[in-house]
Formats: structure tokens, sequence, C-alpha cells
């Protein structure tokens, strides 16, 4: 994995990666929102289940791409490599991004089925909470100039921030919420049934992708903006 | 077909969460593509190659 850490071979490699990671993306979009629209309405929550296919995924990519971020912080503070401090940075937008849709989405799904846009209980507290840590990452980049203090300062509230990752994923088996518990990725199968899964399946496949396409696109515009800083530097000197 | 955009009464959260979600996405899309395009020229008119 380290032998694509560095920046030439990543450049080259991303090159090739990004039209099909997007182009794939594009159509599992596509095909999940057809299939999310031609599912018949669910018996209990009629037409809003339809909600469940652009929320769930959003918050599985909010939390995958903490999660990438935390890693990629961590091996930037033990290995140093500068190429890690970009990905981490890179992902903190997207991240932030794909909370905001999450909670957002969330808040419309429930209205309709709690009778409330808003509950302050485990699951909702600790994903509003990963939207702080993402804005609060991307504040701490942003007011350390030295970009190697700010990557080391970052790269510990994002390691430190990581344990929000499991309270959001257990908050609903701990606490008493209105957030239904876990239905897809348990024990046993998921609840939902195979009409429904189909486009949740593709939805998340395709929010993924487009997270790592427009990731390596922000590493990229970062390694290509730091080479065009460097050159121009070295020809003021 | 207007049963299609009322969504069973529930047109007025569907559809402003698809809405939502889709310009979130295209506006992020647009901005990260803009920004990319943007650091390639700046490498290029340095005569180096992204």
């Amino acid at each position: 994995m380290l032998r694509y850490a560095n920046p030439a071979r990543f450049m080259t490699l991303s090159g090739t990666l990004v039209p099909w990671l997007g182009g794939f993306a594009l159509v599992a979009l596509a095909a999940g929102v057809y299939l999310g629209f031609a599912a018949p309405p669910d018996y209990q929550q009629g037409d809003t289940v339809r909600v469940m296919f652009i929320h769930v995924p959003a918050a599985w990519t909010a939390m995958m791409a903490y999660g990438l971020m935390a890693l990629a912080s961590l091996i930037g503070l033990v290995q140093r490599h500068p190429l890690a401090d970009v990905a981490a940075k890179s992902a903190a937008p997207l991240g932030a991004l794909f909370t905001a849709l999450g909670l957002i989405t969330g808040s419309l799904w429930g209205r309709p089925m709690w009778g409330t846009w808003w509950v302050w209980d485990g699951r909702l507290t600790s994903f509003l909470l990963l939207l702080f840590l993402y804005l609060g990452y991307i504040a701490l980049w942003n007011a350390i100039e030295d970009e190697t203090r700010a990557a080391r300062a970052a790269a510990i509230l994002a390691l430190v921030g990581a344990v929000n990752l499991p309270i959001i994923e257990f908050s609903v088996d701990w606490w008493t919420t209105l957030h239904q518990g876990e239905s897809i990725l348990r024990k046993g199968g998921p609840l939902i049934a195979a009409v429904y899964l189909w486009p949740l399946g593709l939805m998340a496949l395709g929010y993924s992708l487009l997270f790592f396409t427009l990731w390596l696109l922000r590493i990229r515009t970062e390694i290509m903006t730091r080479r065009a800083r460097s050159l121009m530097l070295a020809g003021e000197a | 077909m207007s049963g299609f955009w009322a969504m069973g009464d529930y047109g007025a959260y569907v559809w402003p969460a698809y809405g939502i979600s889709a310009a979130g996405l295209l506006v992020a899309a647009v901005l990260v593509l803009h920004a990319h395009a943007r650091a390639k020229a700046a490498l290029a008119r340095l005569g180096a190659k992204p």
C-alpha cells in the first residue's frame, strides 16, 4: 500500500482510476434511484421509505470517510508521510458534506415517521457530533499556518474523534431512541425485504464510489497545488 | 402521474430529501472538478506536468 504513497505513482494510478470510479458511481446511482422509485411503498412507512435509499448511504459514507481520515491521520503521525496528511485533509470536507446530507435527510424522514424533526437522543446527537468533528478538523487545518504543525494537530483531533464512530454505531443498542435499531448489517441477516435491499445496496455503492472519486481528485488537486507553490518559490529564489 | 409526485402525501418530505442530496453532491462534484482543473492549469503555466 505504502508503495503507492509516492506522489508521482499516486498521480499515475489515480489518473487511471478516477474516470472508472466516477463512471461506475454514476451507473450505480442511476440504477439505485430507478429501483428506489420502482419499489412499492412500505406497508408501515409508505413512500417515505424512499428517503432511506439516500439517508442510509449518506450516513454510512460519512462514517467511512471519518474512518479513512482517522486511518490516514494515524499513518501521517506514525510514518510522517506527507501524502497521508494530504489524504486526511482531503477527506474532511467530503465527509462533512455526507454527514450534513445524512442529518438533513434523516430529519426529513423523521418528521413524518416520528412526528418531530429532531430529538436529542444518542444516535442523532453522536451523528451531529460527527459533523462538528469534521468542521473542527477543517478549522484546525485553516487556523495553523505551518502545514506540518497543522497536520499533527488535526491528526490528533481526528484520532480522538474516532471514538465517536462506535458510539454512533452502537448508540441504538445502548440507549433508548426513536431511531430504528440495526436492520441491515446485523447478525442473522438484514430485516428489510430484498425489494428495498437492492436499491439501498446500489445507492450505498454509488455514494461510496462517488466519495472515492472526489477524494482522489481532491488529493490530486492538493498535490498539484503544493507542487506549483514549490516551483513558484524555487523560481523566486 | 400526479400520484407519483404526491408520494402518498409524503411528497413534501421525499422530494426535498432527494433535491437537497442531488444538489449537494452536484455542487461538491463541480467544485472539486473546478479546483482540479485550476491546479492542473497552474502547473501547466509553470511548465510542469501534473
